[in-house]
């Protein structure tokens, strides 16, 4: 773990409210050059949106999210745009234009913000589609691949400007196992090459603590834990024990009413079938 | 609305100040779109204009045979195509066809995270997905009106030739004219300013979408709705200003 290196991520007291609810409650933490922060929690717990904090695309209700030192909380758009030029962002469900093929798709950033030639971008293509293990797939639509593919050309997109930091969103679900390996693989040389930062929010535990150098664990919208892997692993929460060892009975619970959520007021359900289904009701 | 004056100032941007930065815009989606929106929209637009040519023709000739003016049916197919019937129901076409075609898409790119994947890779999604619909529209609409008109008065000679025993010459002549050219040109502004309404609504309503295949289909609906009567108050607006003024 290479603490002592340049801080490219700082989120500092990041607050984030809808309505009452705060999503994200007084989250800080930095990611430093070179390494790899897995974050993770159920669902819901804010992990997505942290990320998308972490783009720009949302704004912070207070605290700031600090990019390669500048605070992109305050930027303006098109600030915000030349500080993702360093950055590529794997989506969950890969996010490729379905209109353009696999290979327009990956070659999209490098003819926007490029002055390569062609020849120079095709070439650049093959390579990335080589990293992901689907070479020769240039010709095909979106929609004609599978969403484990998707996932795969969503990253050799995501890196098609070698970018500094890659933000993935869950970038090994609905991967098999073998691919799921070759695509931590993938991170872990990258890191280790080119000195690129990766942030990876995930669910698959396997996975994560194969590639992490430093681990946060997100629960009701603050931090429950973080730490390198052994310290996760070590961690005397129950929170965090019961989510690294996948079990179902633990203190996370299994089911959140939004009474439960509020005030823990116990509040008579109100119906919510509406008159259209309530129609289909067969009586016999 | 706060959001359609933000398109409508981004979309400015993009196409009068941007190009002098040096972020010119490309030339190959905008004849992409050319080809999706006035293009293969044509044979519908043909079929429209002869109908209402034929009809005009054929109520003209309804009202002024009964004062033995016949010989002012090509006068009121001309000036009510050129003026009125042409822009209007071109207009009412393309947004039916194209004007919900496009907030669908981009309604549907939306909700795929599409957008936002374009906007993460700083390509901002007016000038990637917008500048170029709206050029191809506005060049289009009126490519298509001027094609529209032309159809509508050959749907007019069609039953001045065949059915009043007007001669093919007589026909031309009198359409010719009746007409000045401020006729034309006051229906090619109607038309520009439809198109610039029909596309600046459909993206609107497609980049806003939210919620889902349903969201989807409530902007589609929505912009159709709205372009629809966006268009008719305008022209009724243009109407007044051109003709009925002074």
């Amino acid at each position: 773990m290479n603490t002592n290196g340049e801080t490219i991520i700082g989120v500092e007291h990041l607050v984030r409210r809808f309505g009452d609810r705060a999503v994200l409650n007084d989250i800080s933490f930095n990611v430093h050059r070179g390494e790899t922060l897995v974050i993770m929690g159920g669902s819901g717990c804010g992990k997505s949106t942290l990320l998308r904090h972490m783009i720009g695309s949302m704004k912070p209700t207070s605290g700031l999210v600090k990019i390669f030192g500048d605070d992109i909380t305050a930027m303006t758009e098109r600030e915000i745009e030349r500080v993702r030029l360093r950055f590529g962002m794997l989506f969950q469900s890969g996010a490729l234009l379905a209109s353009l093929t696999v290979g327009e798709n990956i070659a999209l950033p490098l003819l926007q913000h490029t002055d390569k030639s062609p020849d120079e971008v095709e070439d650049i293509v093959r390579q990335k589609l080589q990293m992901v293990g689907l070479t020769g797939f240039e010709e095909l639509k979106p929609a004609e691949i599978s969403g484990g593919m998707k996932k795969r050309v969503g990253l050799a997109r995501a890196l098609a400007l070698d970018p500094e930091l890659l933000l993935s969103d869950e970038p090994t679900s609905g991967l098999d196992p073998i691919m799921t390996a070759v695509v931590d693989q993938l991170t872990l040389n990258l890191t280790k090459g080119s000195h690129m930062t990766a942030v990876v929010v995930s669910h698959d535990m396997t996975s994560a603590f194969r590639i992490a150098t430093r681990m946060i664990m997100l629960g009701h919208g603050s931090i429950v834990a973080q730490g390198t892997p052994d310290e996760i692993r070590n961690s005397p929460n129950a929170e965090v024990q019961q989510f690294i060892h996948c079990q179902a009975d633990g203190p996370i619970p299994l089911n959140l009413s939004q009474e439960e959520h509020k005030d823990h007021q116990h509040v008579r359900p109100r119906p919510f079938l509406g008159g259209r289904l309530r129609f289909h009701h067969k009586h016999s | 609305m706060k959001n359609y004056i933000r398109l409508n100032l981004s979309l400015l941007y993009w196409i009068l100040i941007a190009p002098f930065t040096g972020q010119f815009f490309k030339i190959g989606p905008i004849f992409r779109q050319m080809v999706f929106i006035g293009v293969r929209a044509a044979p519908m637009v043909a079929l429209t204009a002869f109908s209402v040519g034929v009809t005009l023709a054929m109520q003209a000739a309804h009202s002024l045979q009964s004062l033995g003016a016949e010989m002012y049916i090509p006068d009121l197919v001309m000036l009510t195509l050129l003026r009125e019937m042409g822009p209007v129901l071109i207009a009412v076409i393309v947004i039916g066809r194209s004007g919900s075609a496009v907030a669908a898409e981009l309604g549907t790119m939306k909700v795929s995270e599409e957008i936002e994947a374009l906007e993460v890779m700083a390509i901002n999604p007016v000038q990637y997905l917008v500048v170029p619909r709206f050029l191809a529209m506005l060049v289009m609409l009126p490519a298509l009106t001027i094609f529209g008109n032309y159809i509508g008065i050959l749907g007019g000679w069609a039953v001045c030739r065949f059915a009043l025993d007007f001669n093919t010459a007589g026909y031309v002549m009198r359409a010719l004219e009746s007409a000045d050219t401020w006729d034309l040109y006051s229906g090619m502004i109607k038309s520009a300013v439809f198109a610039w309404i029909i596309i600046t609504i459909a993206c609107n309503a497609g980049l806003n979408v939210e919620g889902g295949a349903e969201g989807v289909g409530q902007a589609t609906t929505g912009s159709v709705v709205q372009a629809l009567l966006a268009m008719l108050v305008t022209n009724a607006i243009l109407t007044g200003i051109f003709f009925f003024s002074a």
